[in-house]
């Protein structure tokens, strides 16, 4: 029961930080209808920027650590999200009225310049970062000498991811940007008609997607310690599996299909096996979209002739 | 930026060097935000595993002054080219360009195919350089009948390449079984699996399907790294032995085809014989293919491309429909990939990654989507582009994936974006594949 409660945690840690990334996934698909595959890579570019910005940072004297998280929260998704605004600029609005495969090939393409750029930049080994927040609750104390710990870099994932998701929901129901969004998403012939700027606004929806990637990345690199230039493809794969399993499209869907995917790939390690624990979390995707072909809250969709 | 606004009309653009200026300012400034970590500031974990740093300010500001110079330069071409205008119909001087390199173009390819071995006999790398891009080619008609006719988007085409390349490897490595043997089966086991993949995904469509296939794939992939007992794991399976010429070994030894002709031993043998056997092997894909095409199921795929919902209407069983274009796909993939097992005589998982999967995608929709002779070009840029960086080894993933965003900003239907109508009233005309709408299947 104590290993079970421990494997909850800390499936719900990896899920928040899954669910952040889907659902840059699921906006973005919700609105222009293409897989963003570079997604993944703006995840990991996130990481490495909340990485050299923290080093600078340090190095430079400042000794808060609140306020040096803040600083890095704050650069990292600033930073982030122009990658998202650029990347939407040059590889996917010149494809906007192509046809289906173009805009998603040219996200292919962007994965791999991203994945590579950050390789040739930053070089192809692990950076490890030292254990930045320490300390936390031991919560309960097993008969075998087994204690449920809850550390305070989990508290502090779960908390960001909370309040990201609070401002987020915010955004997209109360303001004036997240109405267009929503519009957009119903039908953008319409939606420009009313007066809505839909270049404008897709191009928003890339950078708070991107933004909100920053956030999971930079969680990343607290959580485990470490970032490299292949982590984004993983965490992608899985990230989008979690926004399908949701539903794709909807916002909610993506925070519970993160949640579901951290879950069943943290069980599945804890009481089967390490190796196939993604081998698992793809076959769950398999079998719920054979009996549920549009995700757990996703739409039907209707097509007509 | 160097993007080009889509539909509007792009006479509406404001000209003139101010505007110029303004805009090569603002991508220089946009560079210099995303560049400047990443760039200007490089990471390394340091001698007693600490993180250290140093700058390089330098190359930052090289790299900033060159988006600057390259904004300008896009944007006066830009201005120099002028409005782009979409013809729908594909001209008349173009559609006869077309169908005479149509005519022409794939028969002196083939007749130059053939002719490699003979021309390029003493240079190893050149032979080495088209079985490999025979082996895309190949890889490319394959993906071609589930992506290009079906219509079916399959991100892990890799998998079954692997199916078939292991089938080899473990069937001749543990059976002692021959390459002749071996090859239908390994064609039969991957095209076991494309059925097997077919089942759960016969209901979903677009990116449903794609990302199912891309964890199909990866699936694959991760069982085969991890079943070490059967598959050896991440150390892939070695010494597995080289095809034979129906029997004949290409070997020094007495019994080998060089002593059995009288003639010198030459490991180049094995090289052209490989040459000449994928060469063979692509060339029954496209036969297969353009036969299949013109059958009524070939025609059923085609329809599945372009409307799923209208094909189910006319009474098109659509399941077996996408059952045979992933089973075709796949045993075309399980065939190469025991090629490429035999060719290597090593193979490991590292063989078969998305980025393969993507490579041979990229092959499909650059050559234009159920085009042969596209795919084959494309094949032939890409996989001879690839070798053109060898030098820079790094870079080449990057470059890769810059030339492929480009591409499709360049042309999103493909080098040969037309389609050519199976049936037609009076006289056969091309049109632009901008024309006909995709389906989501």
């Amino acid at each position: 029961m104590d290993y079970f409660a421990q494997q909850l945690i800390n499936g719900l840690v990896l899920g928040s930080i899954y669910g952040l990334i889907a659902i840059g996934y699921t906006m973005v698909y919700g609105i222009v209808g293409m897989i963003n595959f570079a997604h993944g890579d703006i995840f990991m570019i996130g990481g490495f920027i909340a990485l050299i910005s923290f080093l600078v940072l340090v190095s430079l004297g400042l000794t808060a650590i609140p306020l040096i998280l803040l600083i890095v929260l704050l650069v990292s998704m600033a930073i982030t999200a122009l990658y998202g605004w650029t990347i939407e600029r040059i590889a996917y609005r010149p494809l906007r009225h192509s046809f289906r495969l173009a805009p998603m090939l040219s996200a292919i393409g962007m994965s791999f310049v991203l994945t590579n750029f950050s390789q040739v930049s930053q070089g192809a080994r692990v950076k490890p970062v030292p254990p930045i927040i320490t300390g936390g609750y031991t919560l309960h104390e097993g008969s075998q000498g087994f204690a449920v710990q809850l550390s305070n870099i989990q508290i502090m994932v779960v908390l960001a991811t909370i309040v990201v998701l609070a401002l987020f929901t915010w955004l997209v129901s109360r303001t004036r940007l997240g109405r267009d969004m929503r519009a957009c998403e119903q039908d953008q012939t319409m939606a420009a008609l009313l007066g809505v700027d839909v270049d404008r606004t897709i191009s928003m929806t890339f950078v708070i997607g991107a933004a909100l990637a920053a956030v999971a990345g930079m969680m990343y690199l607290l959580y485990y310690g470490l970032v490299d230039f292949f982590m984004g493809f993983v965490a992608g794969i899985k990230a989008f599996t979690a926004a399908v399993l949701g539903g794709i499209g909807s916002l909610p869907g993506a925070m519970l299909g993160g949640l579901a995917i951290g879950l069943i790939e943290t069980f599945w390690s804890a009481y089967f096996s390490v190796e196939y624990k993604d081998v698992a979390a793809f076959s769950i995707l398999i079998v719920v979209l054979i009996f549920m072909p549009t995700g757990l809250l996703g739409r039907p969709e209707v097509e007509k002739v | 930026m160097s993007a080009t606004s889509a539909r509007p009309s792009p006479a509406a653009q404001p000209s003139g060097s101010a505007f110029i200026l303004k805009k090569a300012l603002i991508s220089a400034l946009v560079a210099l935000v995303l560049f400047s970590l990443m760039i200007g500031i490089r990471t390394e974990a340091g001698p007693q595993g600490g993180l250290i740093y140093w700058t390089r300010f330098g190359d930052l500001a090289a790299l900033v002054g060159t988006v600057f110079g390259g904004s300008i330069i896009v944007e006066l071409l830009r201005q120099w080219w002028g409005p782009v205008d979409k013809d729908s119909i594909v001209p008349k001087p173009v559609q006869s360009a077309i169908s005479f390199a149509g005519r022409w173009l794939a028969p002196a390819l083939l007749m130059f195919a053939l002719l490699v071995p003979v021309i390029f006999y003493n240079q190893r790398y050149i032979l080495d350089l088209s079985i490999l891009v025979l082996t895309y080619v190949m890889l490319g008609w394959g993906l071609n009948v589930v992506v290009g006719l079906a219509g079916l988007l399959d991100l892990g085409y890799v998998a079954f390449y692997a199916v078939g390349a292991y089938s080899y490897a473990l069937l001749a490595t543990n059976f002692g079984l021959s390459f002749w043997v071996c090859l239908p089966l390994a064609g039969i086991l991957a095209a076991f699996w494309g059925v097997l993949l077919g089942f759960p995904v016969l209901r979903l469509r677009g990116d449903y399907l794609a990302i199912v296939t891309l964890a199909f794939g990866e699936i694959i992939r991760l069982v085969i790294i991890n079943w070490q007992s059967l598959t050896g794991g991440p150390n892939g399976v070695s010494g597995i032995p080289r095809p034979t010429m129906f029997g004949i070994p290409l070997t020094p030894g007495d019994d080998g085809l060089a002593a059995r002709l009288g003639i010198e031993f030459s490991p180049t043998h094995r090289l052209v014989f490989l040459f000449y056997l994928i060469l063979a092997m692509a060339l029954l894909t496209n036969w297969v293919t353009i036969r299949l095409r013109r059958l009524p199921i070939g025609r059923a795929w085609e329809a599945l491309r372009e409307d799923e919902v209208a094909c189910r209407a006319l009474g098109i069983n659509t399941t077996t429909t996408k059952l045979t274009a992933f089973a075709t796909g796949a045993m075309f993939g399980g065939f190469a990939g025991a090629f490429f097992a035999t060719r290597q005589g090593f193979i490991s998982p590292e063989s078969f990654t998305f980025q393969e999967s993507a490579l041979v995608l990229a092959i499909v929709v650059l050559g234009g989507m159920g085009s042969q002779l596209g795919v084959a070009l494309a094949a032939l840029a890409m996989i001879g582009g690839f070798e053109l960086f060898r030098g820079f080894d790094q870079y080449r993933m990057l470059v890769f994936g810059i030339a492929m965003v480009l591409l499709m900003i360049w042309r999103p239907r493909g080098l040969i974006g037309h389609r050519a109508p199976t049936v037609f009233l009076e006289r056969n005309q091309a049109i632009s594949s901008d024309l006909v709408k995709e389906g989501h299947g």
